[in-house]
């Protein structure tokens, strides 16, 4: 697998270029062809309707909904903290993907084993436990039921998976021959990891961190219980379409909805640029 | 004739004349019966011994039963979004009129003896045991020192019942909208959750937040007889709870001899010991969880209901219209916590 | 390989296993004791139920259905989208990830909206031709493909682009087909990232809730998932049952993972 191998060019990004695109082929057109007429059925018609249902009441819909100040206080909450959440998944998914590739000590598979949990958890059970244990009676003391931190938590639980599954196969990928020829040559860990390592992983951190602020703009269950709902406080976006809804107000909760999707892929592009620009300055 | 044309047409006799009597049989109602039950969440356990009972009896003998429960709002949307369905039990009035205005329940629903009702309830306060704080009436939820547990009306429909009860007790025998709202803000000023469901407020309230919950004497009853460590007071005055029940336009026959059972004297005590007011007269049975199991359901001396206090539920929804309403204002001005 | 001074890698470990036990480990044990509390009662009156039974097993067969789906979907369009070029494909590639930020009641209205038999999109149309899809397991696997739809492509994705294509250049140069270098090279490569991603699919599978809730018509004993019921249980004072099939569910994940871990060949590549 090494590329020294094929007397290709190792330059200090490692091998994440992605070499030659190839033009589609036929079989690759009608592989696209079906991929997407799933894609559509599944994804992009359905969420059509909902784009289709707020348009109802046109642009006066959308700044209804947008000065609503509940709405408002939900959506700054919300976005503030998923944004939060993702760096820390960011700082903590690596450094724990690291702990499970390059590191060997007793009981590293038992935390492997943890990882996927969170995802297996129905989130009303989460928000059980997460209430038992970080509320009012909590064994250790720590009750952070009905305050921000809070929404912190559920979320960091529900999002835990994401950068350290993205990152660990790529890590256990990486070809040790070009960090030992660093080393060889004289360069210190620090830059090994600085130039080397971590620009290798800056698409997989990326596509986690892309993943981990979705799902947690989304989150609901786990969340709702132990956050107590306080409006202008511990209250998220997900509450306010759900209430929308049970009012019978179909049009807000769908532009509600499509807020979140266009600031969900504002950030899915963001994070798709800063990667190429990562990628490109090595 | 053929031979050819005879097979077929003995063929066709062969399997159009079962369907024909199979269709004729269920029409009668007898042993080929179905019946799907739509239900508000803690109705499951609340049916099982009155769907059991039911098959025992003639008209239920080999009835087969397909059940769903959930949220009230949320089983209410499924069934106008097509949830195939013969009858439908549902938490408060306001979502059976909206499968009616979809046009899959019949607008006489409500025309029976008990206005289209099928169990009661009161809204009560839900206190730690030994009622610590000696909480007696709406007043006392005011005083200081008072940490409410609520479900949130704009999350829950169900939640509404208790908002208006305390709104009820505002405007008291003679003030009006003004007082009703004073005494919900002042009362809403000690909230430190407002979970989304009741099933969350409880249990939110069981992990140690608040030390009052507003919610349903069903529920607190149900908590009670499966363990919970809670004690429950029905006020002096509260408001009555309502829960319709509605057979939509092509339930079956077996449907409406479930539903005739339902409110006989047999199916309502089933109910009752599971911790719903019957909405007839002259059944009285232990109901296990109840302060007083011999005496659950006490007379409330002053009795609010939506129809009396409010002048019924289209008065009382505007209450949380999320533009005009003036309890959706108050929550909206709710900063619980700075 | 760059190796760590002892005390860093220690301050690693530390803060890794220290962050992931309290979040996580903590958190199961507690779920355990809950559902343990008991003996083993809770279990024998759950799982006694045939509904909820029945709940487990339809929880399995949605995600069985889900995880071949997506991984099919997956692993194709990350092929797609790392190995080749292509109008609209930056476009294609963002709009992957965001079913993950679709709120699963903003999911099951969508679908409703869609797929409805009174006043839906297709529904009616669909619906007149014998294909019932809201309510049945046709919208229950097809919310269970929404909520994982990203996560074998977003693992695949860093792997293909990390590995870069000289295998599978040097394979199309040496004269073998397309499907040959597929087969030979590239599958063989990924294997991991496909693996990974398939267990994360399974388990965010068999835990769905919110969109189910709304497309599945909740009906016990027939779309009822084991998500589902534990709320019915909950919700109707059975707190035990609920907790004995939670943690029942989360074993279910939990196999999986340690099925893969063992399978994983033990040394790290070097």
């Amino acid at each position: 697998m090494s590329s020294a191998v094929l007397g290709q060019d190792t330059r200090a990004v490692g091998r994440g270029r992605p070499g030659v695109r190839l033009n589609l082929t036929p079989g690759s057109t009608l592989g696209l062809g079906v991929a997407m007429l799933w894609f559509s059925l599944l994804v992009l018609i359905p969420l059509a309707a909902i784009v289709a249902t707020a348009g109802k009441d046109g642009v006066h819909g959308y700044v209804e909904v947008l000065e609503n100040p509940q709405t408002w206080a939900a959506i700054k909450l919300t976005v503030g903290q998923s944004a939060l959440v993702t760096l820390l998944n960011v700082v903590m998914g690596t450094l724990i993907a690291w702990v499970l590739v390059r590191d060997r000590f007793w009981g590293r598979g038992l935390l492997d084993v943890l990882i996927d949990i969170p995802f297996a958890m129905p989130t009303i059970v989460t928000g059980l436990v997460l209430l038992g244990l970080y509320g009012p009676q909590s064994p250790l003391g720590v009750n952070v039921a009905n305050q921000r931190a809070s929404v912190t938590l559920a979320l960091a639980f529900v999002t835990l998976p994401f950068i350290v599954r993205t990152v660990q196969p790529v890590l256990a990928e990486l070809d040790a021959d070009v960090e030992e020829a660093a080393a060889s040559l004289g360069a210190r860990r620090l830059t090994i990891l600085r130039r080397l390592v971590l620009p290798s992983l800056v698409p997989a951190i990326t596509a986690g961190a892309a993943l981990s602020f979705a799902r947690a703009i989304s989150e609901y269950g786990s969340l709702v219980l132990i956050s107590g709902n306080l409006p202008y406080k511990t209250q998220v976006v997900s509450v306010r379409v759900s209430s929308f809804i049970e009012g019978g107000d179909q049009t807000s909760a769908a532009a509600l909805a499509t807020i979140m999707l266009a600031v969900a892929l504002f950030v899915i592009v963001m994070l798709d640029i800063i990667q190429r620009r990562v990628a490109r300055r090595g | 004739m053929t031979h050819r044309h005879r097979i077929i047409a003995l063929t066709a006799a062969a399997v159009v004349v079962p369907a024909v009597l199979a269709g004729c049989g269920s029409s009668s109602g007898s042993s080929s019966g179905k019946v799907s039950v739509v239900g508000f969440s803690v109705l499951k356990t609340a049916n099982t011994p009155v769907i059991a009972d039911f098959q025992k009896t003639s008209a239920g003998k080999g009835v087969t039963f397909s059940q769903s429960y959930g949220a009230s709002g949320d089983q209410s949307r499924a069934v106008i979004g097509g949830l195939p369905t013969d009858e439908v039990h549902l938490s408060l009035q306001p979502d059976v009129d909206n499968i009616v205005k979809a046009g899959l329940v019949d607008s006489t629903w409500d025309q029976t003896p008990t206005k289209g009702m099928l169990t009661d309830s009161e809204v009560v306060f839900v206190v730690r045991k030994g009622n610590p704080l000696g909480i007696r009436g709406w007043d006392d939820l005011t005083k200081s020192g008072v940490k409410l547990v609520t479900p949130n009306p704009a999350s829950s429909g169900g939640a509404k019942w208790d908002l208006l009860a305390a709104w009820a007790h505002g405007e008291g025998t003679s003030g009006g909208d003004p007082q009703g709202q004073a005494f919900v803000t002042k009362m809403l000023g000690n909230a430190v959750a407002l979970p989304d469901s009741a099933s969350d407020a409880l249990a939110s309230f069981l992990a140690g937040n608040g030390n009052v919950l507003l919610a349903y004497e069903s529920d607190a009853i149900a908590a009670r007889a499966a363990g919970d460590d809670i004690d429950y007071v029905v006020p002096d005055d509260t408001l009555l709870i309502q829960n319709p029940v509605a057979l939509t336009k092509d339930a079956s026959t077996a449907a409406k001899d479930f539903l005739k059972f339902q409110l006989s004297t047999a199916g309502q005590a089933d109910y009752a010991r599971s911790g719903f007011r019957p909405v007839i007269e002259g059944t009285s049975v232990d109901v296990p969880g109840a302060n007083d199991p011999s005496n659950a359901y006490p007379a409330v001396p002053t009795q609010y209901t939506i129809d009396k206090t409010f002048g019924g539920w289209d008065k009382a929804n505007a209450y949380f219209d999320d533009s005009t309403g003036a309890i959706a204002k108050i929550l909206s001005g709710l900063h619980v916590g700075g | 390989m760059v190796e760590l001074s002892a005390p860093v890698k220690w301050a690693l470990r530390l803060i890794a296993v220290g962050y992931v036990l309290m979040l996580v480990g903590w958190p199961m044990v507690t779920l355990a004791q809950n559902a343990f509390s008991d003996g083993l009662t809770n279990f024998t009156s759950a799982f006694s139920d045939p509904d909820v039974v029945h709940a487990m097993v339809l929880t399995i067969e949605i995600s069985g259905w889900a995880v071949a789906i997506n991984t099919v979907f997956g692993v194709g369009m990350a092929l797609l989208l790392v190995r080749y070029e292509f109008p609209g494909k930056r476009v294609l590639s963002a709009l992957v990830d965001l079913p993950m930020a679709v709120s699963p009641v903003v999911i099951g209205l969508a679908l409703l909206l869609v797929y409805n038999g009174r006043t839906g999109w297709f529904g009616p149309t669909l619906e007149a031709n014998g294909v019932q899809v809201m309510f049945a397991m046709p919208a229950m696997i097809m919310a269970t493909c929404f909520v994982s739809l990203p996560l074998v492509v977003r693992e695949v994705v860093p792997v293909l682009t990390e590995i870069g294509d000289d295998q599978e250049q040097a394979a199309r140069s040496l004269g073998a087909s397309a499907t040959q270098t597929l087969r030979r090279i590239t599958l063989p490569a990924i294997k991991w990232a496909v693996v990974y991603g398939v267990v994360l699919t399974f388990a965010r599978s068999i835990g769905e809730y919110g969109a189910l809730k709304i497309v599945s018509g909740n009906l016990s004993g027939q779309t009822q998932n084991a998500p589902l019921v534990i709320a019915q249980l909950y919700d109707n004072f059975a707190k035990g049952e609920a907790y004995a099939v939670a943690f029942t569910l989360v074993l279910l994940a939990v196999l999986c993972i340690v099925i893969v871990s063992l399978l994983r060949p033990k040394e790290s590549s070097s």
